[in-house]
């Protein structure tokens, strides 16, 4: 069956002006051969016994075996966390306790290289991304929430905040290392400990971020890394000494979730998909918008939760939009991530690669018109080339599902109204897109969206600032700025 | 008086010929994509190819109140061969000089291949009768000057009078004879990147063959952003008519790595097939050097220093 | 026997040591430190309006980091800084307090401004901003942490400062603007004049090119100074004791913008 999204390897053109290749240097990282889990401030053997190789995406070659949690695991690192809190992690002057986050965020600054690359090696994604976007943001995230520590009584007029005690924190592969500063920072300034589960694809980063612990000399047991799988997860979760629990994945596992934590009276924030419109008004300036597409659905190769998947193009410019984003695939780089010159790197695993194959497929069989630029994918490691569908159905699966994948489809509409009434049409609710000059236009569509964070010309920005969480089955409950204190809070 | 076409209220262009809608730029967006690709990483063969490119687009220009029949022969001989001790440098694509300098530059380039570029137009103001800037043009193309590079009036532009600015392009495109006509935009003058992609359509309409950023007399002159911006008008206008016109940024542009960033900039908004002189050109002048610099320190392995490189 | 090389206590004016420009000085702490002139003040309220555009249009994050710098540079020369305060105390202050601004920064923001519900459609929020140049008088005691509580809050949300240091012990002031000095601090957003406050500190409260002035460093009668900075309307600042967001919101302006929508 010929289909186009499963012939992997069409080369392009060669151009007069090709780039040599530009990798950036692995030997920055010292990778150990086998990790422990990380409790009470050392690493420790598993009592399960079990370790896997984490594997790298673009290479599928194993970077280093990683212990695999399970229920005993988890039970000695809660134990570990809850020491450190009774112990008095959180009647540290909080002044002080606000002096470990800043160490943390200079020391991850000073080492962002180091981490980048390994962020790109267990995670593929381009290194121009985890250099440029993923360190500089952790090491914001925990500077930023360095500043509240000891300002809280600032935050909630006429409320007394105290800590929560321990926080269990479960979080994705997309943005691993950033990830875990959106639920460590918040949570520590706070006055928490933590037990954080990184994902099973996605560990190395975590591990690394143990030495910046060492280094800062954060107090044994204030942070503790279990890695393993879902069951580790599930072990976090549902563990009684746990008092918040953070998710961040999809939102089947979210639903999951909420439905273990039920009765139990623990605080829950959760932040799940999203299938986002990215909407283009007929006024907008175009060769930014089509930006803005570009980057809303393939950047990190769209495994993004706020990823601007659909977008919504009013009828009147439509051809010029389709042309212009089809000739600006064409200039997206496909290949390995340690290439400095990489706009698109490896799919994060084979699961997901075989969850974006057969929604693509779907889509094809649902009549969607598919294209991809012609690239040049590496014969080793996941990839697949930046897709966009057109003659796309608001029913169509494609439509409807978040495939998390550089795989974005395309619908019009002709009125705000109608670009309203079908951007809010999914179950979903994170993000959403606006694209016109004008203000009035901007605001009104803001107003009416019903999304938790809405960008308007421009697309995927964060800031450690600025609040960011879903409406409906994206999840609830906020991160960054004033706002994301209170997840991590009681109150007197 | 040459016929204006009729230019509605908000300056949206005539259906025929089919020129593309003006529209808006986003400025924020627009700097965050050329500071992108600023930062590709081109290394060894493709640099050397870059840098070769970036001679064989140079116009290398001198353009002083000082300049003598003596300084335009030494640049001229620099252009055609810019370093004696490694002939595989190719010459530039021109040199740029004022009018009177012209008859100079001719005689010295000869039949080399480097072209002769003139200012014109009351360069660099702009502001003196259309006739006599009509008049400098086409005693400047008679004289022989294979290239002419005019200025917009920026005063009437910014002031609203756009039919003026394009009446004075049609009225110079018509005396150049053989010469291309680049139209410097003066960018710096006009306030937004709105205004650039205006004004860039303005030129086109009026029958620039080149679109210039600046004379080099003020800052700020060439910028990647601004560079991007000309690129996508020209993009839309070869998108919608099949025209290709071609591309000059001008001044500030001093350091080989600038150099191979704006062939970047070129190769990804346009494409390779205008990665050619007869598209796109450099105004500048100590670039040069800093490029064979850049040549010798990728073909050596060393880092070079410019008491090596002859000045002209 | 070593004969140490003893220091020279010059102003700090657009990121750099100059003399004053009288070429006076007067003997104070053991030392000769310059003695300021009302063309010193001139010099440093330009330097500080030529800054005041940089340091106001970078992002909160980066000045949060600068003065974090600050502190960094300051723990660095505890021994330095004990040495001249006579208390280690006082020094871990000083320094806290860099730390405890840095950290508001990014935050003003979201604790003084607003997004307010008007009764009609429009959008309409408030956000504060830095009123420009600010004079301070630092106080006379303590001379580092007191000079530290005024300083941090002008700057913290992009102000650009004129600082007259305590005049009987002024040497931990000009140490002081060697750690800025190198701290990232662009040159020219904080200025520090050393000599007598009689004569500087009416100069500086009838400046007309000083936006805002914290008087506290100021013993005796504030009548006169405060009478002549009415001319332009400055902001007369009286902050108490203690670190607090308001003390930085004092030399923050707020402006309240409008736009409707529809579509």
């Amino acid at each position: 069956m010929g289909s186009p999204a499963l012939k992997q390897d069409r080369s392009p053109v060669p151009s007069a002006f090709e780039y040599a290749p530009a990798p950036e240097s692995r030997d920055v990282v010292q990778l150990e051969k086998r990790y422990g889990l990380f409790i009470g401030g050392e690493f420790v053997e598993p009592r399960s016994g079990e370790f896997q190789p984490s594997i790298s995406p673009a290479t599928e070659e194993p970077l280093a075996d990683v212990a695999y949690a399970d229920a005993e695991d988890v039970a000695l690192a809660v134990t570990a966390a809850r020491e450190a809190f009774d112990d008095g992690w959180s009647d540290i002057a909080p002044a002080e306790r606000a002096k470990y986050l800043y160490r943390i965020a200079r020391i991850l600054q000073e080492r962002s290289r180091e981490f980048a690359v390994l962020e790109s090696l267990d995670g593929g994604k381009p290194i121009r991304e985890s250099r440029d976007v993923d360190l500089p943001l952790a090491a914001a995230h925990f500077f930023y929430y360095a500043g509240w520590a000891d300002k809280l009584e600032y935050a909630f007029p006429n409320r007394t905040p105290r800590p929560l005690g321990v926080a269990g924190q479960v979080i994705p592969w997309n943005f691993p290392l950033l990830m875990l500063s959106w639920k460590v920072a918040p949570a520590l300034a706070a006055g928490n400990t933590v037990v954080l589960k990184p994902a099973e694809t996605t560990p190395l980063t975590a591990l690394l971020f143990c030495d910046v612990l060492r280094q800062a000399e954060v107090p044994p047991g204030v942070v503790n890394i279990v890695t393993g799988d879902g069951r580790a997860g599930a072990e976090v979760v549902k563990h009684p000494d746990v008092d918040k629990v953070a998710f961040t994945g999809s939102t089947e596992v979210g639903k999951e979730i909420q439905r273990a934590v039920a009765g139990t009276g623990k605080k829950l924030t959760l932040e799940l998909g999203g299938k986002a419109a990215n909407i283009i008004f007929d006024d907008a300036p175009l060769d930014q918008a089509v930006e803005g597409i570009v980057n809303g659905i393939y950047f990190n190769q769209g495994h993004v939760c706020c990823a601007g998947s659909r977008l919504l193009v009013q009828e009147s410019i439509y051809e010029q939009v389709i042309a212009k984003l089809k000739r600006r695939m064409g200039t997206l780089r496909v290949g390995d991530p340690l290439d400095k010159n990489t706009d698109v790197g490896a799919i994060n695993s084979k699961a997901q690669l075989d969850r974006i194959t057969e929604l693509v497929r779907a889509g094809e069989e649902e009549g969607a018109e598919i294209f991809q630029p012609p690239c040049r994918l590496p014969e080793k490691g996941w990839w697949f080339a930046p897709t966009v569908f057109t003659n796309v159905a608001q029913s169509y699966r494609i439509a409807q599902e978040e495939i998390f994948g550089p795989v974005l489809s395309v619908l019009t509409f002709r009125t705000p109204d109608e670009a309203v009434e079908k951007a809010n049409n999914t179950p979903y609710g994170l993000s959403a897109g606006v694209w016109t000059e004008k203000g009035s236009r901007i605001l009104s569509m803001a107003q009416q969206l019903r999304a938790g964070v809405i960008w308007a010309n421009t697309y995927n920005r964060f800031d450690p600032g600025s609040p960011f969480g879903g409406y409906k089955e994206s999840g609830f409950g906020r991160e960054g700025g004033l706002h994301g204190l209170e997840p991590n809070m009681r109150f007197e | 008086m040459a016929q204006a076409p009729v230019l509605p209220r908000g300056f949206e262009l005539p259906l025929e010929p089919r020129l593309p809608r003006i529209g808006s730029v986003d400025q924020v967006a627009v700097e965050e994509r050329a500071a992108d690709l600023s930062r590709r990483s081109i290394k060894r063969e493709s640099k050397l190819f870059a840098l070769d490119l970036a001679v064989r687009m140079m116009d290398l220009t001198t353009l002083e109140g000082a300049d003598t029949p003596g300084k335009v022969a030494a640049l001229s001989s620099k252009a055609m061969r810019p370093d004696p001790s490694d002939l595989t440098v190719p010459p530039v694509a021109a040199v740029c000089v004022y009018p009177n300098l012209v008859p100079h530059a001719l005689e010295r380039v000869g039949d080399s291949g480097v072209k002769v570029a003139s200012v014109a137009t009351a360069f660099p103001s702009g502001q003196s009768p259309l006739e006599i800037k009509v008049e400098e043009a086409a005693l400047v193309a008679e004289v022989g000057a294979h290239e002419i590079d005019m200025v917009i009036d920026r005063g009437a532009f910014l002031s609203g009078n756009y039919a003026k600015v394009y009446d004075e392009v049609r009225r110079v495109k018509e005396v150049c004879g053989e010469a291309h006509l680049k139209v410097i935009l003066e960018t710096g003058e006009l306030g937004t990147y709105d205004n650039v992609r205006r004004a860039s359509l303005l030129a086109v309409a009026g029958g620039a063959d080149f679109i210039k950023t600046s004379t080099g007399k003020i800052q700020p002159a060439a910028t990647l952003p601004v560079t991007l911006v000309m690129l996508e008008a020209i993009r839309d206008v070869y998108e919608e008519t099949g025209r290709r016109v071609g591309m000059k940024p001008a001044g500030g542009i001093r350091y080989a790595k600038q150099a191979v960033q704006y062939v970047v900039l070129l190769n990804e908004t346009l494409g390779p097939e205008w990665l050619t002189p007869d598209l796109f050109r450099f105004g500048a002048s100590s670039l040069l050097n800093d490029i064979l610099l850049q040549i010798r320190k990728e073909k050596t392995g060393r880092y070079q220093s410019p008491d090596y490189f002859t000045l002209d | 026997m070593r004969l140490s090389v003893k220091k020279t206590y010059k102003l700090y004016i657009g990121g750099s040591f100059p003399r004053s420009e009288s070429g006076r000085s007067y003997e104070v702490e053991g030392a000769n430190v310059a003695l300021a002139s009302r063309k010193d003040l001139r010099d440093a309220v330009r330097a500080a309006r030529e800054a005041f555009p940089k340091w106001a249009g970078m992002t909160a994050y980066n000045r949060g980091q600068v003065l974090y710098r600050v502190a960094e540079m300051m723990e660095g020369r505890r021994e330095q800084f004990a040495e001249l305060t006579g208390s280690e105390a006082e020094v871990n202050s000083a320094v806290d307090s860099w730390v405890w601004y840095a950290g508001w920064a990014d935050k003003l923001g979201q604790v003084l401004g607003s997004s307010n519900p008007v009764a009609g459609p429009y959008f309409n929020f408030t956000v504060p901003e830095p009123t420009g140049v600010v004079g301070v008088v630092a106080p006379e005691e303590p001379a580092l942490s007191g000079l530290v509580a005024r300083l941090a809050p002008a700057i913290v949300g992009g102000n650009a400062v004129v600082l007259i240091a305590s005049e009987h012990r002024p040497l931990a002031a000009v140490t002081l603007a060697e750690v800025l000095a190198t701290s990232d601090v662009p040159g020219g957003v904080v200025n520090v004049l050393t000599g007598r406050k009689a004569d500087l500190c009416p100069v500086l409260a009838g400046h007309m090119d000083v936006n805002a002035i914290d008087l506290a460093g100021v013993d005796g009668d504030r009548a006169e100074l405060e009478r002549l900075a009415a001319e332009n309307v400055k902001r007369v600042v009286r902050n108490g004791e203690g670190q607090s967001p308001w003390h930085a919101a004092a030399f923050l302006e707020l402006k309240t913008v409008w736009h409707p929508i529809g579509v």
